[in-house]
């Protein structure tokens, strides 16, 4: 882990080790926040920053935080950067702030900012601890605007509130496809990403999970 | 390992640091946030009285602009409906309604508003000067949530101009409709009162007729019978007597309307 260069950290996480379709985590907000284009990318730039910086100031302080509260710690300064980046968002994009509601108070919430502060930060130094927030963000970003662009197209015929293909109720000839707005289309949608990256990448199928198995990876110590 | 006095200590340092950060986003970012909030309501009084075309897209300069040209809100006493003293711009009603000594408890009613304030404020929309209709706030429970909004009346004071809501937690695709602009839409030249000005309007189960054939009914919002029940509750409740009934009396006086 090491030897890990910045480069690494940064596109590492864009497909071979994805947050959502390898690590499947951060799902819940990958369901609300993609109907459109717009909440998905301001929702991306969000959980961007916060895992970079909470990232970074927890690796900055990762020698000194006492083992027994390190997870409060983690989530303190976690929760801080959410409130301040709602309160951002608030000030500046108001009516998209509107939009995502309580998904981004519920960024605290997100296993993939908890999980790359526990996972890496914790053993890494700041700049890479950093990198790896921006590609890990990224990375869930990558899914999430594909799924947003699938649901606002197929959904309500539009691309970032363009209209692309106009829908009968304005008087085109498409029919928007209720079902994309509704939470059920995101899960079929990332079923189907989490698919795609597994068959081109065979090695990220987990073996199948039995106690055996449980077992046997305990014994070597690496299960958490 | 380390002790439990440096354990504590660190905890105490992350949690002021934090604080200090958070605190400090909050004071600096506050003004833009209280200036977007009153755009958004500025926006949506505009939007409900018809001063936005559709799909017509305002920048926040062209919204204050609009406003300040065609809005004139006016605090009004609730119960006398006569104007009150005191600064409109300032006047909050969902504090005012919260706070004893500005409030008062509502008698029982179907919309649930438990308390009523003392003022409230409506909004005359004027075109060059001419009284072109009234806005006024309403408020009351859907299922999950308290919904608050406009309703627009034209100037004669019985004809629905528009009705929109600016804030409720209702379910997405069912009582979440309420936001959809074409079912907002069929609530315009529908008429609010009945001809001895009683509130009528209310939201039907199923589809309604056209505004001329069956003026006194919307259509209901399908598997949301619990949030058209409580949109009709809460309009007829601010039409009525204890909401702006006195204000609209007068109002109708003044205007000489019957």
């Amino acid at each position: 882990m090491s030897t890990l260069t910045s480069r690494e950290a940064l596109v590492d996480p864009l497909i071979n080790n994805n947050p959502i379709a390898l690590q499947v985590l951060g799902i819940c907000s990958a369901l609300a926040v993609t109907t459109k284009l717009e909440t998905a990318l301001v929702m991306t730039l969000a959980v961007t920053i916060v895992t970079a910086g909470s990232s970074m100031v927890i690796s900055a302080i990762r020698n000194h935080i006492p083992a027994s509260i390190r997870i409060i710690v983690q989530l303190t300064i976690i929760a801080s950067l959410v409130i301040i980046t709602d309160q951002i968002l608030k000030a500046y994009v108001y009516g998209i702030s509107k939009q995502l509601s309580v998904f981004v108070g519920l960024i605290i919430t997100n296993c993939i900012v908890m999980g790359r502060a526990e996972a890496f930060a914790m053993q890494n130094p700041p700049v890479i601890s950093f990198v790896d927030g921006i590609g890990n963000g990224l990375g869930y970003g990558l899914v999430l605007m594909s799924v947003g662009v699938v649901r606002e197209l197929l959904g309500s015929g539009k691309l970032f509130g363009i209209t692309i293909l106009k829908p009968v109720t304005e008087g085109g000839w498409y029919v928007p496809n209720g079902l994309m707005l509704l939470a059920p289309a995101a899960f079929f949608l990332i079923g189907s990403f989490i698919w795609i990256v597994r068959s081109r990448k065979p090695d990220h199928i987990e073996e199948a999970f039995h106690v055996g198995a449980l077992l046997e990876l305990s014994h070597e110590g690496d299960l958490r | 390992m380390h002790s439990t006095g440096f354990t504590v200590m660190f905890a105490a340092a992350v949690c002021v640091a934090c604080s200090i950060f958070v605190a400090g986003a909050a004071v600096v970012l506050k003004e833009p946030q209280e200036a977007n909030k009153l755009l958004d309501r500025q926006g949506k009084v505009l939007d409900v009285a018809g001063l936005i075309g559709d799909g017509e897209s305002l920048s926040s300069k062209e919204i204050s602009a609009r406003y300040a040209e065609n809005i004139k809100p006016l605090l009004i006493d609730l119960a006398t409906g006569k104007p009150a003293a005191g600064d409109v711009a300032s006047f909050d009603q969902k504090k005012a309604a919260a706070d004893p000594a500005t409030s008062r408890a509502a008698p029982v009613n179907d919309a649930k508003v438990a308390r009523l304030p003392n003022q409230a404020v409506v909004f005359k929309v004027e075109d060059k000067g001419e009284l072109k209709g009234l806005v006024l706030p309403i408020e009351g429970k859907g299922l999950w949530s308290t919904l608050y909004g406009f309703l627009a009346l034209e100037a004669d004071a019985k004809t629905i101009e528009g009705i929109t809501f600016y804030e409720h937690g209702e379910t997405p695709g069912l009582g979440g409709e309420v936001d959809n602009p074409r079912w907002k839409s069929l609530w315009k030249d529908r008429m609010a009162f009945d001809t001895h000005w009683v509130p009528k309007i209310s939201v039907k189960k199923g589809p309604a007729g056209s505004a001329k054939e069956d003026p006194f009914h919307v259509d209901g919002l399908s598997g949301a019978t619990i949030t058209s029940r409580g949109v009709t509750s809460l309009v007829q409740f601010w039409l009525g007597d204890n909401g702006f009934g006195p204000f609209l009396t007068a109002y109708r006086a003044e205007k000489g309307l019957h």
